[in-house]
This record gives structure tokens, sequence and C-alpha cells, in this order.
């Protein structure tokens, strides 16, 4: 049964991929959506004996890369850990099947839709049973592939496959940290295996590594490198830039893809390591700044964008950066908490604003919405019930975690904790702030599309709007179901051995002992993000323009997002396509071929024309080259026996 | 029963036999040119199952080599006929006699005067590959290594296409030179062992002095085979101008000729010498990965491209090799066979709509994946194992050789690693520009899907590419003892080896 809820959905995306051959799009629909329902019903009941009956098990399959004493398997591990990402990747990924059966509906290869969001979901589930790090690294490129094929699934359209290209190649930028990491790992502890690692991490703490030349401390190294890895996956500040673009993908991958699952794998990764990562100060630091930084700069970006599923797009990544700030500062159960509650309404919100493009007939521009709450009053009250979840309001989903981890930061009481604390509090301001632009802009005011396509604009069927509803529900109460266990008082028990949190670390501990203020704090700035939202976008409409005017630098800087693309494209792109051309012409062509082939075939010809117009060339040349044989063979003779 | 015929004779020259057949064709042209078309694939097919027996009776855990034959040649002179395989050869002769009935399909409608000539130096091609593989004695090892010359020569030569002469002349200069330093070379290895016998060879120690000299000398050759940087520049035009079918073969096994005779010969031959050039090694071999990403990333010709990506990969395999460690060598081998299928594969993908459109600008195609949606799959399939793609066989190589790269030093594995993430560069923006957009032209929108000929021909890459990354084991349980074994013939030399430390 276990084995089955990761090789389901890969038995649904290999039949549907075959019956996207003859075009057989229903049969497709139904045996991805009845798999993947299976897995779910197979997760929930994995998640019942493994997390809550505290019975950890893996399962071997078979040898994989076995060389010397490098050893990975096919091995699946599941502990609580992976059971709590087996409800969220299953649970999202099957509601967002049956959402794409309505979504997609109109679209030519349904089958071939279907078979990659099977595909995506079976690699995520390799990623997350994995049990050691070349296995994570299978389920990882494994998500990356799906992800490509998902965001150019219209590969006609130039935005959508260069958008694809460039999540493939970003992410690759991240690899190289990770595939280095897991070298780095193998070298210090002799194996790749999580039992290994995690058993031998404590003796390695003080240990050094030479790496690039000089000694580095050994898990810093490891650590460092891994969550490189976790950048480029999880869309963090500097290996960001694919995301946004991602968005070209049809709107239930943004959903599971860009918003539930892939993007928190380094969220994942990260809490996996902790038994490595607690023994690695430094590594913690470097994530918490990270993650906070990424929280303050999405959120700066997010309020300026036009485009409904950017400004989500932004907004997860704001979301990703808490989450990592939390695991810096040791919060791991508060990071799973969050990336748990947050797959639900930010699944919820991305797929209530594809509810909104498909009623408007494909808009995307909020500028060009408005007015429509009153004709798809169900999506409008997903919409609201998604962003106050979001922005961490009283007993929505958002409020027990974001809170929870606000809290540990400023409860590790370390330098870092507290500019986690202080830009995360931010971030939640902007945080509301955006979300009721976005609801505002989306459903009220005045319309801003075409009387033509207002007069089209409908509430989905209801294959789309059961799949908004489930998980509408969890965006309510996944938070307060969800607390006592993940970080309340059954903590210790619920996560057993697959979290380590050290002793000395006591964020997470001291979270629930916090000044009253910074429990409140939170609400406070979320509540006057709304208001201000209001102010500016429904009563004093003039002013958003107004103000980007007159701040129009800092406007033109978030706007085009603190210009990480152009700097990009300057530094890295076009010198390497300007490199290779140069390389090419000069090197092999001017150089190498000139002073080789080409160069020696000259002086031969030259050479051969002068002694004798009688000899043909390949004679010639042969000759000349058993010569320089003859010359070297003298040569080394004389040296070697001096003299002949 | 079966174990003791002459296995190895049999697979090295039916090859041979077939050419004898093609020899009496009469008839008109039409007849004769399908009748050569059916022989060659026959007799390679037939090679195929032959070699299959190889498999099936081969003995992972034995020591040395097996299904050894040696006869008198040269009597009294230490020369003789000698054949026989282990963990480290077999591989190649499989692939050597898996891709030449495949080429010879994928030649089916491409190749359309003078076929039967062509078939027969293609059926020679094969002779000599395996041949190569199966030697050990190192005489005849160098008349097969240089006899692989010359069909190759003449099949660019005759066969290619508009700056043939100009590729042809470049392969065989490139080539030729660095075989007459190796020729050299074994003359004075003859001299001081007084035996061409390749096992005697490895027990043999030459001197530390001697040692630098010789690895030079087949260094010259081998160099140029895999191709390394800076003496890859043939390559490129060879291929350009190699019909699909050479470009396969080319890539798919002549390439491999260098790196196995690094593992073959100077490895375990000089092991002090091999052990002082490593360093050297790995500086060409680093610079061969990401310069040749690089210039991948400016080209505008397909096959140019992966020419270009080719030469990085094989600056993989000769970082392995010369780590020195058995993931390295094993990584290096995996590597090699993994990249036989997919550039085998992936020239393929460039042979089949250059037959439709006849031409290898980039720039001309766009939106393919809309007209052959069948192709788009293989072609996307082995563009992913070709950047390396956990699953498939490209990563299990790249990986192991990684391992062993940062064993010998963080350096290496470093910039090896960057390899990732140009490769994923190139291929993807490739793949991009050719399959997705819009459909460009009327000829574009007009080309046939693939036929069932050319699904038989990815068919089988496919699945092989699929089962060694899921299932490498298969094939590292098969090189394991032999590289195990080279490698402490390295020890014993007095070369320090990683392995153990």
């Amino acid at each position: 049964m276990y084995a089955s809820i990761v090789f389901l959905p890969l038995f649904g995306a290999l039949i549907a991929g075959w019956l996207s051959l003859s075009h057989r799009d229903r049969a497709a629909e139904l045996v991805t959506v009845s798999f993947l329902l299976l897995s779910l019903l197979f997760s929930i009941i994995a998640f019942a004996q493994v997390a809550i009956g505290g019975q950890p098990i893996t399962i071997d399959l078979a040898r994989w890369i076995v060389s010397g004493d490098f050893e990975a398997m096919w091995r699946l591990r599941f502990d609580t850990l992976t059971a709590v990402m087996l409800i969220v990747v299953t649970g999202v990924s099957s509601m967002v099947h049956l959402y794409s059966v309505g979504y997609m509906s109109h679209d030519r290869s349904r089958a071939r839709f279907m078979a990659y969001l099977s595909l995506f979901t079976f690699a995520m589930l390799m990623l997350v049973t994995a049990d050691n790090l070349v296995q994570l690294f299978f389920g990882w490129e494994g998500v990356g592939v799906a992800s490509y094929l998902l965001i150019g699934f219209w590969y006609q359209k130039d935005s959508a496959h260069t958008a694809a290209m460039k999540a493939f190649v970003v992410n690759r930028v991240g690899d190289f940290g990770f595939a280095l990491g897991i070298l780095a790992v193998y070298q210090i502890f002799g194996s790749v295996q999580f039992d290994a690692i995690f058993a031998n991490a404590a003796s390695a703490a003080g240990t050094t590594i030479n790496f690039l030349g000089r000694p580095m401390p050994a898990l810093e190294v490891a650590g460092i490198l891994l969550f490189i890895g976790a950048m480029g996956k999880s869309a963090q500040l500097g290996l960001h830039t694919w995301l946004p673009d991602a968005m070209e993908g049809p709107t239930p991958v943004s959903a599971l893809i860009h918003a539930a699952t892939m993007v928190t794998a380094g969220v994942f990764m990260v809490c996996r390591l902790s038994p490595m990562l607690e023994y690695a100060p430094l590594s913690l630091d470097i994530i918490t700044i990270v993650g906070a930084m990424t929280a303050i700069f999405a959120a700066t970006v997010g309020f300026t964008q036009f485009d409904i599923k950017r400004v989500i797009a932004y907004s997860t990544c704001s979301q990703l950066g808490y989450m990592f700030f939390a695991a810096g500062v040791s919060a791991y159960p508060a990071a799973m908490f969050h990336l748990t509650t947050h797959a639900f309404f930010k699944a919820l919100l991305f797929l209530g604003a594809g509810s909104v493009i498909h009623a408007l007939s494909d808009e995307q521009d909020l500028r060009n919405m408005g007015g429509i709450w009153k004709k798809i009053p169900f999506t409008y009250a997903m919409m609201w019930i998604g962003s106050l979840a979001l922005a961490g309001f009283p007993f929505f989903a958002g409020f027990y975690s974001k809170d929870m981890i606000l809290e540990a930061a400023f409860a590790a009481h370390t330098p870092v904790g507290m500019l986690a604390f202080w830009l995360g509090c931010a971030a939640a301001f902007l945080t509301a702030f955006y979300s009721w632009r976005l609801l505002i802009m989306a459903f009220h005011g005045k319309p801003g599309a075409s009387a033509e396509v207002m007069s089209h604009v409908h509430e989905s069927p209801l294959v789309m709007t059961i799949p908004l509803f489930v998980l509408s529900i969890g965006a309510i109460f996944s938070g307060w179901l969800g607390y006592e266990l993940f970080v309340g008082h059954d903590m210790a028990r619920f996560w057993g051995d697959s979290i380590l949190i050290l002793p000395e670390h006591t964020a997470m501990e001291n979270a629930h002992h916090v000044p009253t203020w910074v429990k409140l704090l939170p609400i406070v700035l979320a509540t006057s993000g709304v208001v201000l939202a209001v102010l500016c976008y429904a009563v004093w409409t003039g002013l958003p323009g107004a103000a980007a005017r007159a701040l129009s630098p800092i406007h033109a800087f978030f706007f085009n997002k603190w210009y990480f693309d152009e700097l990009y494209d300057v530094i890295f792109v076009r010198p390497a396509v300007r490199i290779g051309a140069f390389l090419w012409k000069r090197g092999d062509g001017d150089t190498i071929d000139g002073l080789g082939p080409d160069g020696l075939s000259g002086l031969v010809v030259r050479v051969s024309a002068a002694a004798s117009r009688l000899q043909s060339g390949f004679v010639f040349h042969y000759a000349f080259a058993m010569l320089i044989g003859v010359v070297v063979l003298v040569t080394w003779y004389y040296l070697r026996f001096g003299g002949l | 029963m079966i174990a003791n015929w002459p296995l190895l004779t049999i697979v090295t020259f039916l090859p041979l036999i077939g050419v004898t057949f093609l020899l009496m064709i009469r008839g008109d042209e039409d007849v004769v040119a399908r009748n050569a078309r059916n022989v060659a694939l026959w007799v390679s097919g037939f090679t195929f199952v032959i070699s299959l027996a190889l498999v099936l009776n081969f003995d992972p855990n034995a020591l040395g080599y097996q299904f050894e034959e040696r006869a008198e040649w040269l009597p009294g002179t230490g020369i003789s006929y000698h054949l026989g395989v282990d963990g480290v050869s077999l591989p190649f002769i499989l692939l050597s006699t898996l891709l030449s009935p495949l080429a010879i399909l994928a030649s089916w409608k491409a190749i359309t005067h003078r076929v039967r000539e062509y078939m027969i130096a293609f059926l020679v091609l094969e002779t000599m590959m395996i041949g190569m593989f199966a030697s050990l004695d190192m005489l005849m090892f160098y008349l097969f290594f240089e006899g692989v010359l010359i069909p190759m020569f003449i099949i660019i030569g005759v066969w290619g296409g508009k700056r043939r002469v100009y590729a042809a002349f470049k392969f065989f200069l490139y080539t030729l030179l660095g075989s007459v330093l190796m020729l050299v070379c074994m003359l004075a290895m003859y001299i001081d062992a007084g035996t061409t016998d390749i096992p005697m060879l490895t027990a043999h120690s030459f001197a530390a002095s001697m040692q630098t000299w010789l690895f030079l000398g087949f260094l010259a050759s081998f160099a140029v085979k895999v191709p390394m940087w800076p003496v890859h520049t043939w390559l490129p035009d060879a291929h350009v101008e190699a019909p699909t079918a050479g470009s396969m073969i080319l890539a798919g096994v002549l390439l491999k000729m260098g790196g196995y005779g690094f593992i073959r010969f100077s490895l375990p031959m000089f092991p002090l010498a091999s052990e002082f050039f490593a360093p050297l090694i790995f500086a060409l071999s680093v610079i061969a990965v990401i310069y040749t990403s690089l210039v991948a990333l400016a080209q505008s010709d397909m096959k140019k491209l992966i020419a270009y990506s080719s030469v990085a990969h094989m600056g993989f395999v000769t970082i392995g090799i010369f780590t020195m460690t058995e993931q390295g060598v094993a990584g290096a081998m995996f590597q090699m066979i993994s990249h036989g299928l997919v550039s085998a594969a992936l020239f393929f993908c460039v042979g089949v709509v250059y037959d439709r459109l006849h031409t290898r600008e980039i720039s001309a195609y766009g939106g393919v994946a809309a007209v052959m949606p069948r192709y788009a799959v293989y072609f996307m399939f082995m563009m992913l194992a070709s950047v390396g793609l956990p699953g498939t066989s490209g990563f299990v190589g790249e990986m192991l050789v990684l391992v062993g790269a940062w064993k010998a030093s963080s350096w290496v594995a470093f910039f090896a690693a960057t390899g990732l993430v140009l490769g994923a560069a190139y291929m993807l923006w490739l793949y991009r520009r050719v399959m997705f957009g819009k459909i460009v032209s009327a000829e574009v929108e007009g080309m046939e899907r693939i036929s069932r000929r050319e699904v038989v021909i990815f068919a089988p890459l496919t699945v092989l590419v699929l089962w060694f990354g899921v299932y490498p084991a298969s094939l590292l349980d098969v090189m394991a003892g032999s590289v195990q074994s080279i490698l402490d013939s390295v020890a014993a030399g007095g070369a320090f080896v990683i392995a153990g430390r």
C-alpha cells in the first residue's frame, strides 16, 4: 500500500500519456483522477499509521547506483515529515487534477496535460519519500522536468516556452550547489543515506574538509551547498527569477507546482536535514537571512504588479521566505506547519484566480477586471477565505502558522532572528495590503473588461468549484486542527525522530512565551494593511497612481522586480553566448585550426608545392607524419641510451 | 557447448563475411541497392544476436579475461593472435554490435547512390570496431584501431556533405598524427618487454622515465580520439559533413576508443606517469567541459551543437578515468556507454528532420513538436538524458564521475559540475528553437510524422537509456570486477590510488 501511494500517479501518467497519442481525453482524465484519489486515500491511512500512530517504516525497492563504497538505493522512507508531505501533495494534487478537468475542458491536449500532472505528482512523491540524498535529487530533478513541461504546456506561445526553459536552467544553477552538496556529504559521512548522516552528524560537527583548496568546517560546507539547491527550487532571493515567469503555465499548474508543492521542496529538504543542519550554525544563519530578505523583497514587488497570477506568485515567494527563516531559527515544526497551511490557502487563491480568469475569458490583467463580484459570488467568497488565511486573520489557517513563525523568530533572541522578525512583520503588512488590493481590483469598482466579455462572465462548473470548496475547508480549519500536533503540546511525540532540534536552540520552546505585543503586532499590521488597501483602491482611487508618480524611482525599482532579470541578462546570459561565439570563431577557428590542421596543411601544401608538384597530398602527408615519428623515436633513443 | 566456440572471432569477422555476400550481388542498380541494404541489416543484426551470447555466458565475478582465444601468428616474436574480453571491453562490443544495425537502418532512405559500397564500408567498420575492443595483443589492437579510420574516412569523404573533403582530411590528419606517435611508443614497449601481449604488458613494469614518454605518445593518439581540448576541432567538422549513420557510429563508438585506450593501456601500464599527468588531464578536461559548452551555445547548426556537446561529455569521461578511483573509472565507463546510446540517438534525431527538410540550420525549424508529436517525445527524452536527468543513464555516469572527481580535488568537481548548468542551457535552447513555438514555414508544416522504421531505431535506444538509468547495477556489476583489477594493477605499479585513502 505504501509503495502504491508513490507509484499510482506514475501508472496514471503512463496510461494517460499513452491515451494522449490517440486523443482519448476523457479516459485519461478518469484514470489520472481516480488513481490520484486512491493515492490520497492511502496517504491518509499512512498519515494515521506513521504520524499519529508513530510507526515510521522504510521499503526497499532495488539497488540503484552502487560502485565501491558509494551506495544509493531505491528505498522509500515514511516518517512523520514524509507523511505530512504526502497529505499535502496528494491532497492538493487530487484537487488540482479534478479542477483541471473543468479548467482545461477547451484544450485540445487534455490527456497530455493530465499525464504531466500525474508525472509531476509521482516525482514529488519520490522526493518526499527519498531515503538518501541521491534519490531526493531524483525527485528534485523530476519535479523540475515536470514543471518545465507544464510551464511550456502551450508550447506554441513564445513566452511560455521561454519561461519553461528559464525555470529549468535557473533551477540547474541551484542543482549545481545541490550536487556538490551531495559530494561533500559523501566525503564527510562516507554515505548519502539519511540514517547514516543523521547518526554521525554530532561527531562530524567540529571536523573540517578541504573545499576548493582550503580547510573549511565540514557541515557548513555541506549545509550551504545543499541550501543553494533549496534556493533554486524554492525561488529564494537570487534564484527566484524563474517563478513569476512560470505563471505562463496553465493556472492549475501554478496552484499545484508553483504554490503548494514543488516550491516547498526546498523547505522540506532543510527540515529533512535538520539533524545535520543543527550542527551547522552558520548555514542556519544564512538560511534565516536569505529567507527574511526574500519575504520582504517579494512582498515589495508583489504590491506593484498588475498580473493577477504574478501578484500571487510573489506572494508565494514571500511566504516561502517565512518558512525558510523559521527553519533557520530551528523552528522546523513551524516551517512545516506553515508549509501545510500555505499549501491549502495558496492553492485556493490560485484556483480562485483561475476561476476569475476563466470567467473573464482568459483575462489576467487586474486593470481590466472589476465589478464582477455579484456575478461570481462563490469564487468571490473563496478568494476572501484565501486572502484572510494568507493575511493571517484570527482563526484562519495562516493565523496560526504565520504568527508561530514570527514568534519563533522573535523568541530565538539572536540578531538574525530579530532581523527576520522585523522584516517578517513588514512583509505581513504588505501581504495584507496586496491581498486586498487584488480583491478590490479584481472584483469591485467599475468593470474593466469590455461589455462583450462581461456578458459572458459566469460561475465555474461544479468540477471546478468542488475543489475550491475542499481547499477552503483546509484554508479555514487546517491551522486550528493542526496546531497542537505540529507546534503545540504534542509536537515532540508527533515529529518523533524526523526532526531534530538541539536543546540549546530554544526558539520553538520560547515562541509560546513571547510578550503580548509580539503576539498582537502581526494582526495589527495585517488589519492596517487591509485598511490602507481599502482606502487606496476603494475610497481615494487616485491615490495609488499619485503615490507611484511621486515616488517614481522607488516604484520603478519595485515594479521592475529590483531589476534582477536585467542584471542577470547583462552579467550572465549575454556574455555566455558572446564568449561562446568568441571561443568558437577565435579559439577553435583561428587559433587551434589556424595553428593546427589548417596551418599545418597550408605549410604542407606550400612545402610540397615547392618540393615537387608530382606528389599527391595524402601520401605526402603520411610521409610527413611518419617522419615526425621517426624524429621523435631517434630523439628518444638518443636521450635514453646516450647516443646511437 | 556454445562456450567452446570461438565466439569472439565469430562476432568480429561475421560482418566481413557479409561483405563477401555484398560483393556477390549482381543486377541493376535498384536491385543491388535493395539487396545490399537487406544483407547488411541481416548480417549486422545477426552479429548482434551472436554477441548476446557473450553477455549470457559472461561471468562478472571471474577474474581476468574471458572467451580467450590465442593462436600463433608470428612465432618466436611474442606476437600472437589473441582475443578476449573483460568487464571493460564487453559493454563496448555490445554497444558496437547494437549501434551498427541501427545505423544501417538509419541510412535506409538517406543513402541512395553507391549503396553497396556504403554498406561494405559499414560492415568493415563494424569488424574493425569489435576487433579493437576484443584484441588482447597490442599489434592487433593497433591494426584495428587504425583500420577503423579507413572506412570512416571513406564514409565521410564519399557520402558526406558539401565540405566533406575538408572534413575527411582534417579527421584523417588529426587521428593519423596521433597514431604515429602511438606506434613509435608501441615499438619501444615491444623492445623493452619483448612481447605485444596486453596482459603480459600490463604485468610488465616500465621504468618511470620511460613511462612518461610512453604516456605522452599514447596520449597523443587517445586525446585526439576522445577528443580532448584542444585537439577536438576535427569532430564538429567531421560530424557536420558525415551522413547521419556515420555520425551515430562516430559519436557512439569511435569517440569511446580513446577512453577505452586510457583504461586499457595508460592506466595499468603507465601508472606512475598517469598519476603524474593527471592534473594536466583534469585541466584539459575541465576546459573541455566549460569551453565547448559555451561554444555549443553559440552554434546555429544542429549537428555542430551536438558535436560540441559530445566533447563536453567526453570531458567528464577523461576526468573520471584519471581520478583513479573506483567511482571515477566506473563512472567514466558508464558515461561512455550512456553517451554512446544518447548521442547516437541525438544525431539520429537530427537525421530525422534533415531527411525531411534537408537543412541542419536551427533557424529553419520551429514548432516541429506540433507536427511530429511522437518524434517530440523521443527527442525530449534524449535531450533530458543528455543533460543528465536522474532516471536516465546520463545521470549515473555524471554522478559517479563527480564522486570520483571530488575525491581527487573539489576544484575539479566544482568546475565539472558547471557542466550541469551549461549543458542544460544549450540543450534546452536547441530543443526550444527547433521544437517549440509557432510552425515557422509551410515546409515544416508539411513534415511527415516519424515512420515505423524510425521508431524501430529510437525504441531500443530509449529502452536502454531508461533501463540503465533506473537499474544501472545491471551494467555496473559487469564492470566492477575489471575496474577493480585495473586499479589494483595501477596501485601495484606504485601509483597512489585514492580509493585506498
